[in-house]
């Protein structure tokens, strides 16, 4: 594959692994989950033009069938990604390699490295195999945050490509699984279980989301894994914010600090000893 | 003047010594000795020259940097003290020069390198902690002034970690500190830094390259962010506003070829003025036990040239109203600013003045940070609060200012949360920005009680007691609430996901 296709690339985030890192969005996602906190990267946009009468300040075309988006023009009012009913986004651009590298350039002096999240990266992984060579020179770390859901064991020269791997286990239990992402858990347990036996496991996720999952198995379930396969393996434990979300598919309430702190305090009771609440 | 010595006596915010301090400011104030052009008059009665009430007779220097080295050496004749043997008679010690260092504020603005001052008496780790911890509350509560500052690093102590947390504990607004930050600083110390800063908003980080490359190895950072020569300091410190400049034109040309020259001419004079009578007739210099035991010197002293008001003066010559033409926004605003900065920096350079020996008979330039009446005019070079662009961008445009200010520019950032779980995230952007040539870098948190203003540090909860009506111990929180209204401090663009 020759381009990526694109959600949006942020220049400094303090929360997408070690340091500051430039996190590149990858546009397209596998999963459903029902809290998606950025639903507009899971779907491709099919140029249907919806958004274009939506758009505030004329920053939106269909020109030949394709929708162009005028990035000066933009507001940032989402209004496009609010009416999308594919979940997707006008923003979203096909990039070179080329492109996204001459991107990074301009803050390379600022980062540790880059992370690249999504929707689900490993989706666009020939894509990113070759972004990953190019990046390798400039001599910075290169992280994926992933769902897990790509048998990551079955493509070495991807694997190798990489440093480090964060794995969103969005449910221990399968059922629970199937329910809120639309996909088996079984993939994503190997994953991780293969991403540690390489030494490239660098952090399990998970929403805590009350009412719809059962946040202490969950908790209990992962540091336990965690403990078996090393405890230095950090856990972040992510409070579920009604922001971004699609709110006629979930009505949940936000956890307090003090649900966060106890199921903080039972990992590392199990005996995380990496255990974060963001 | 009567009425107001009265008021003053009567006033119940003031606390006894902020009284006595500001009836010898009237006192001061009550002379006329300067022969003051009336060219440089108008000026000041336009606001475009201002000495930041550095007092009608200068009788001592605004800011002093003394050789504290030395004193821990050799002792004090005058003071009757020995040099120290243990922890507890090291900061005994400095405790009771800095009683007797005066500067603009009354109180010490430069406290030493505190932690290369301490660290040969640190023998027993529980018992320097408990030393320092005295020490640095000693200085808060007896100290009271926001511009009292000291320096650490750039090298890793014990005694430095030991200052870093035991700030990070106590979470006061005094003193003032900065970390010096080079190659030399390991990020462990580094991080343990941006920790406590994000605590309790310091330390800042300085340039160690960038102040030695500029001052030589003998520099501290007092005040605000004033890289000045130990031994010396500065002189006095007016400032050029900019903004108020601007006024009266509405072309750049005119601005940069005939209003600026003048100004900075009218200024320079000035400024030699104050110095003349300072070094000429005060008698400091030929009186004061600090030059007399060698712990300052009068060849050693500069003067700091100040401006503010930038962005402002950029926006009016270009009648930039939308944000993307304004400073900070737009190409053409940002390379006007530079053509100013530069043909000022020309301008200040062709001047001379016999007793700034240090820096070979010129005046330093200083990124001013504002006082707490100024409206419409930002701090130095700085970007107007509530106009920030994102980080990245914003780092990149002011970095580019920083070398025409050796004694002093600085640009301030929020964080959010976040950044307490990865302070890893926090020293990349400064090692970036460094490397950008950035001079001083200074961070706090959403969370910090301790904020800094514009270049000093303020609790909010004392803020918040003043603006009720009660007396408060520090004497710059009434300048901290002044910019709290009337410069949006609070408003600051806070940094997350940018």
């Amino acid at each position: 594959m020759n381009k990526g296709y694109i959600n949006k690339i942020i220049p400094f985030s303090s929360v997408d692994g070690p340091g500051n890192r430039t996190a590149i969005f990858m546009q397209g996602c596998n999963f459903n989950c029902i809290y998606c906190h950025n639903p507009e990267t899971i779907g491709q946009c099919n140029n249907c033009g919806m958004c274009v009468n939506d758009c505030p300040q004329n920053a939106l075309m269909l020109l030949e069938s394709k929708i162009k988006w005028n990035e000066k023009n933009c507001c940032g009012c989402d209004n496009c990604i609010k009416i999308c009913e594919y979940c997707s986004s006008p923003k979203a651009v096909e990039m070179t390699v080329e492109e996204v590298i001459n991107s990074i350039s301009k803050t390379i002096a600022f980062i540790s490295g880059v992370t690249i999240s999504g929707g689900e990266c490993t989706l666009q992984k020939e894509f990113l195999t070759n972004l990953f060579i190019k990046l390798r020179e400039m001599n910075i770390s290169i992280f994926i945050d992933t769902n897990g859901s790509v048998p990551l064991w079955v493509d070495e020269s991807f694997v190798n490509s990489f440093d480090k791997a964060m794995v969103d286990l969005k449910s221990f239990d399968e059922e629970e699984h199937l329910m809120l992402t639309g996909c088996s858990n079984r993939i994503v347990l190997e994953n991780i279980r293969y991403l540690n036996k390489i030494d490239k496991l660098y952090e399990i996720r998970t929403v805590i989301v009350p009412d719809l999952l059962n946040n202490k198995r969950n908790v209990n379930e992962i540091s336990k894994l965690i403990v078996e396969l090393n405890p230095q393996i950090r856990l972040k434990l992510i409070k579920y914010r009604p922001l971004g979300v699609r709110n006629n598919l979930l009505k949940a309430n936000i956890p307090s600090n003090e649900v966060m702190e106890e199921l903080k305090s039972l990992s590392e009771k199990i005996g995380c000893k990496q255990v974060y609440i963001v | 003047m009567m009425k107001e010595v009265l008021q003053r006596i009567q006033d119940q915010k003031l606390t006894y010594h902020q009284k006595l301090i500001t009836l010898a400011r009237l006192a001061e104030n009550s002379i006329k000795p300067l022969n003051i052009s009336d060219e440089v008059q108008s000026y000041r009665d336009e606001g475009i020259i201002c000495d930041l009430f550095e007092g009608n007779a200068p009788y001592r220097p605004r800011y002093i940097v003394p050789d504290y080295e030395k004193f821990m050496k050799y002792g004090s004749e005058f003071l009757n003290l020995k040099p120290p043997i243990d922890i507890w008679e090291a900061t005994n010690h400095l405790l009771i020069l800095y009683k007797n260092v005066p500067s603009i504020t009354s109180f010490p603005v430069y406290i030493g390198n505190i932690d290369t001052l301490l660290e040969p008496f640190i023998k027993n780790e529980e018992e320097a902690y408990r030393a320092i911890k005295l020490f640095l509350t000693h200085i808060d509560r007896t100290l009271w002034d926001s511009f009292c500052h000291g320096n650490i690093g750039p090298l890793d102590t014990k005694a430095g970690r030991l200052i870093l947390q035991v700030e990070k504990e106590l979470q006061n607004s005094v003193p003032n500190i900065t970390i010096k930050y080079s190659d030399k600083t390991p990020d462990s110390f580094a991080l343990q830094a941006i920790e406590t800063a994000l605590k309790t908003a310091k330390p800042s980080f300085a340039n160690d390259d960038m102040f030695l490359n500029d001052l030589g190895s003998n520099y501290g950072i007092a005040s605000c962010y004033n890289g000045l020569n130990i031994g010396g300091g500065s002189f006095t410190l007016v400032r050029l506003v900019l903004s108020e400049l601007a006024k009266k034109t509405d072309s750049s040309d005119d601005f940069i070829n005939n209003l600026l020259p003048d100004a900075v001419e009218k200024m320079c004079n000035y400024m030699d003025e104050r110095i003349a009578f300072l070094v000429e007739k005060s008698g400091f210099f030929e009186s004061s036990f600090l030059v007399k035991e060698g712990l300052i010197n009068l060849d050693s002293f500069t003067a700091m040239f100040g401006v503010v008001g930038l962005a402002e003066c950029v926006n009016h010559l270009l009648k930039a109203q939308k944000l993307e033409e304004r400073f900070g926004h737009n190409q053409y605003a940002d390379q006007l600013g530079y053509k100013i900065i530069e043909k000022l920096h020309e301008e200040v350079h062709k001047h001379n003045n016999y007793y700034c020996k240090i820096s070979n008979g010129k005046f330093l330039l200083h990124a001013q940070v504002g006082i707490d009446t100024d409206k419409n005019t930002s701090p130095g070079c700085r970007i107007p609060i509530g106009e920030e662009p994102q980080i990245f961008d914003h780092l990149l445009q002011s970095a580019k200012f920083h070398k025409f200010f050796p004694s002093g520019i600085g640009d301030i950032f929020k964080f959010d949360m976040t950044a307490v779980n990865n302070p890893q995230y926090i020293l990349d952007i400064i090692k970036g920005a460094f490397k950008e040539g950035m001079r001083y870098f200074s961070l706090y948190s959403s969370d910090c009680d301790v904020i800094r203003i514009t270049g000093y540090l303020v609790k909010r909860s004392d803020m918040e007691k003043l603006a009720e009506g009660k007396q408060v111990l520090n004497d710059a929180v009434v300048l901290g609430l002044g910019s709290v209204e009337n410069q949006r401090i609070y408003d600051r663009r806070l940094r997350s996901y940018e």
